[in-house]
């Protein structure tokens, strides 16, 4: 933080603010305390979702609050929530994926392509292209570049064809992780000794020691190389 | 161009210099009496000015973490005699106080049980400290693991202080948990022929955190939300509890929930309650930076207190080592422990190691302040602050070119807007308040000892000791988690709710009155306040 103080103008009010906050800190600064639009304060949670333009430039551009820094003349507001309600599914009966992907998102065929999505996405991430992927029934692409989603919203507000991008690269992965990538062998051998009870004596044993016998062991231990 | 000064690139030189001699080097791990003697030299838990004895409730006498006490000692924010206890707005089985992963699993499984739950939270469901998890989840799922020899490094990475039968629980049901999270669709890190990948956090002594690259906690918490509104399961947010109800046979009963934004009460009626609201890092014990998510406030332990449980190991509060000190916006934020795991190095001024770098996450927090604060070994920054390298670099020597970008995209990418390649550069970090490690006390079935309320997840205590180890948080609030809601759904099953009473706030206000005690807080606190100071002093009510 610099002794600097920069204009911003928080939903068309100007404030001078110094230079080297965040948006979020910055508005704090100001005297904004938040209720929504803050959430992790990290970079993780999508809660903090904001649009904003910067003077004499047309163009408008996106960020996660508590990430971007201000900005001299930044307008700014936050889009802290957005109405994207879902359609439930029972991810246990899934038969068909493709025709279970057009019953749940049938507006997914109203992409065109246009990318305004993509420009949106505060991660970088290209929600046009795994929508792509999802079309032509690439699970493993579509499930891959949508990975780093972090749910905030801004490409659906933002999409020409009205669709949810980041419910429908959910369920994608959620398909792909649980059909396409089978459970792994060496997992459901320990699950199935765990419930024979393998184990249990063992556990207990250890759990019936005193603290000065557990002391020693535990300074025994042999450790797997890294 | 770096987005590190010419005053730090220095160092950063020194450091390059001593790879190839810090890739050979072994550093063995401190014996159990050595690590003692280093934590109560350096661990923040050891500051006078850490804890204070609380005067009243169930833990009268005790010293526990400072800025709790200052919230046990105030007033509720609640007064009992402006609430009508026979308009019930929500009437339920089993009421969900949280909406992070314990909470949610909690609903899951009340609701597979076959309760009528509602889960109610303060933020949007998922705010919490699950969605900034990186590292990953711990289960012994390797055949040269087992839960024996997790039970030993958990306990041993506690000091010995937890409640072994909840360890015992706790290593059990872990790799059940991995395959439940498996099965739900969350997209783990897999190696080619379909193995889960497992990495190393500290103090464990085998590979046994499995990841979803470094957003894991984000991949299990969007995955359990997707599948609660897939249930139907009805949700509050903004919507915190601000005090448990009783009735008159000692059973909790519900909640006073508070609508933030209309600022209306609402009176939840439940059979069970399920508390699962994180711990308290936005606290800021110690005034440390922290990792937590805004809404950690420690709200949980305060109803659960005035309501007459106890607490267990709340003098024990959880420093990561490896927060990040520069660039001065990321300060405090989380580096996760898997980049050790995975062979990043720990390296002073000078290019030194000093501490084995999977020693327990108290050890090397404390190895870290002595470096910067008794050693003089410390990297200052511009802002005058100072940290210790973390040698990213190493990550892709060891692995492969890839390995950062393939598991670490979240670090490359936010280090890569302030100028900084992590790929080529090392991170500049110090310990950060990460972890509540106690909490409220709980048994096997997440029981506390108020028939009725249950626990789970950062709220509790007893799980962790009072030092938890990397990997066993996501796996403690989805073991307890669903532990409780099972147990909630057939406690409900039993039970009529009785006459709701507010009577334990009303006698707590009172014997804050006798003591004379008043510290012009009222509590929960609910957020922070991040205001300027000076702009605090203007603002009108």
């Amino acid at each position: 933080m610099s002794d600097q103080l920069i204009p911003i103008y928080v939903m068309g009010k100007r404030y001078d603010v110094p230079e080297g906050l965040t948006i979020m800190t910055a508005m704090e600064w100001i005297g904004y305390k938040f209720i929504r639009g803050c959430g992790c304060r990290g970079g993780f949670c999508g809660a903090c979702g904001t649009a904003y333009r910067l003077a004499g430039d047309y163009k408008l551009r996106f960020g996660l609050a508590c990430q971007a820094l201000v900005q001299p003349n930044m307008h700014l507001t936050q889009i802290p929530f957005y109405p994207n309600p879902k359609t439930p599914y029972n991810i246990e009966d899934i038969k068909d994926p493709v025709e279970t992907l057009l019953t749940l998102f049938p507006e997914i065929k109203k992409c065109v392509g246009c990318g305004a999505c993509a420009k949106a996405c505060p991660e970088g991430l290209r929600p046009i292209d795994y929508i792509a992927a999802a079309l032509r029934g690439d699970w493993k692409t579509a499930a891959e570049l949508s990975f780093d989603c972090l749910m905030c919203g801004l490409c659906a507000s933002r999409c020409t064809g009205e669709l949810v991008p980041h419910n429908i690269a959910l369920f994608i992965r959620r398909y792909y992780s649980k059909y396409v990538r089978p459970m792994p062998a060496n997992l459901l051998a320990r699950t199935k000794e765990i419930r024979d009870g393998k184990f249990d004596n063992g556990v207990k044993k250890l759990a019936n020691m005193s603290e000065e016998q557990l002391k020693k062991l535990y300074d025994q231990r042999d450790f797997e190389k890294i | 161009m770096s987005g590190y000064p010419a005053s730090m690139q220095e160092s950063i030189k020194k450091l390059n210099e001593t790879r190839d001699f810090r890739l050979k080097q072994e550093i063995p791990r401190l014996p159990f009496a050595e690590r003692e003697k280093l934590l109560h030299a350096h661990h923040p838990d050891y500051r006078a000015s850490a804890n204070a004895e609380v005067h009243l409730g169930p833990n009268k006498g005790q010293k526990l973490t400072l800025k709790l006490v200052q919230l046990l000692e105030a007033k509720s924010r609640l007064d009992p005699d402006k609430v009508d206890l026979n308009k019930i707005d929500y009437d339920v089985d089993v009421l969900v106080i949280g909406g992070g992963g314990g909470g949610v699993a909690a609903a899951l499984l009340a609701q597979e049980n076959g309760a009528k739950v509602m889960l109610t939270t303060k933020l949007r469901v998922g705010d919490s400290n699950t969605i900034m998890a990186e590292g990953g989840i711990a289960a012994a799922t390797k055949e040269i693991d087992s839960p024996e020899r997790h039970f030993m490094d958990t306990l041993g990475g506690g000091r010995f202080k937890n409640k072994r039968d909840v360890i015992s629980a706790l290593v059990h049901d872990a790799p059940l948990i991995v395959e439940w999270l498996k099965g739900l669709g969350c997209m783990f890190d897999t190696h080619p022929n379909g193995d889960l990948v497992v990495s190393f956090a500290g103090g464990h002594q085998r590979k046994r955190v499995h990841s979803c690259k470094d957003l894991s906690g984000m991949e299990f918490m969007r995955v359990l939300r997707d599948e609660m509104y897939n249930r139907q399961i009805p949700t509050l947010e903004f919507s915190p509890a601000i005090e448990l109800l009783m009735d008159d046979q000692g059973n909790c009963s519900g909640a006073i929930l508070l609508n933030m934004e209309t600022k209306q009460y609402y009176v939840v009626r439940a059979k069970a309650v399920i508390l699962a609201t994180g711990g308290i890092g936005r606290l800021h014990p110690n005034d440390f930076a922290t990792t937590n998510h805004y809404g950690a406030t420690a709200d949980g332990l305060v109803i659960a207190y005035r309501a007459g449980a106890n607490l267990l190991n709340m003098e024990a509060i959880q420093y990561h080592p490896t927060g990040a000190m520069w660039p001065h916006q990321m300060l405090g934020q989380l580096i996760t422990e898997a980049c050790r795991g995975n062979g990043a190095q720990l390296v002073n001024k000078n290019g030194e190691r000093y501490i084995n770098e999977l020693e327990t996450r108290d050890t090397v927090s404390s190895a870290n302040l002595r470096e910067v604060q008794e050693r003089g070994n410390g990297i200052i920054t511009p802002m005058g602050t100072q940290g210790v390298w973390l040698d990213t670099p190493l990550i892709n020597i060891r692995g492969d070119a890839g390995k950062l970008d393939r598991m670490f995209a979240g670090i490359v990418r936010r280090f890569g807007e302030y100028g900084i390649d992590v790929r080529k550069e090392p991170i500049l970090i110090f310990p950060t308040q990460h972890y509540q490690n106690g909490g409220v006390e709980i048994d096997p079935y997440a029981q506390t000892c108020i028939p009725g309320l249950y626990a789970a997840g950062e709220v509790s205590g007893g799980v962790q000791g009072i030092n938890r180890l990397g990997g066993n948080s996501l796996l403690d609030i989805f073991v307890f988690g669903r532990r409780s809601g099972t147990r909630a759904a057939e406690f409900a099953k039993k039970r009529k709710v009785g006459k709701l009473t507010l009577k334990h706030v009303t006698e707590y206000n009172h014997q804050l009155e006798q003591l004379g005690i008043s510290n012009d807080v009222e509590s929960p606190l609910l957020l922070p306040n991040y205001m300027r100071e000076d702009i605090k002093q203007v603002t009108l009510k």
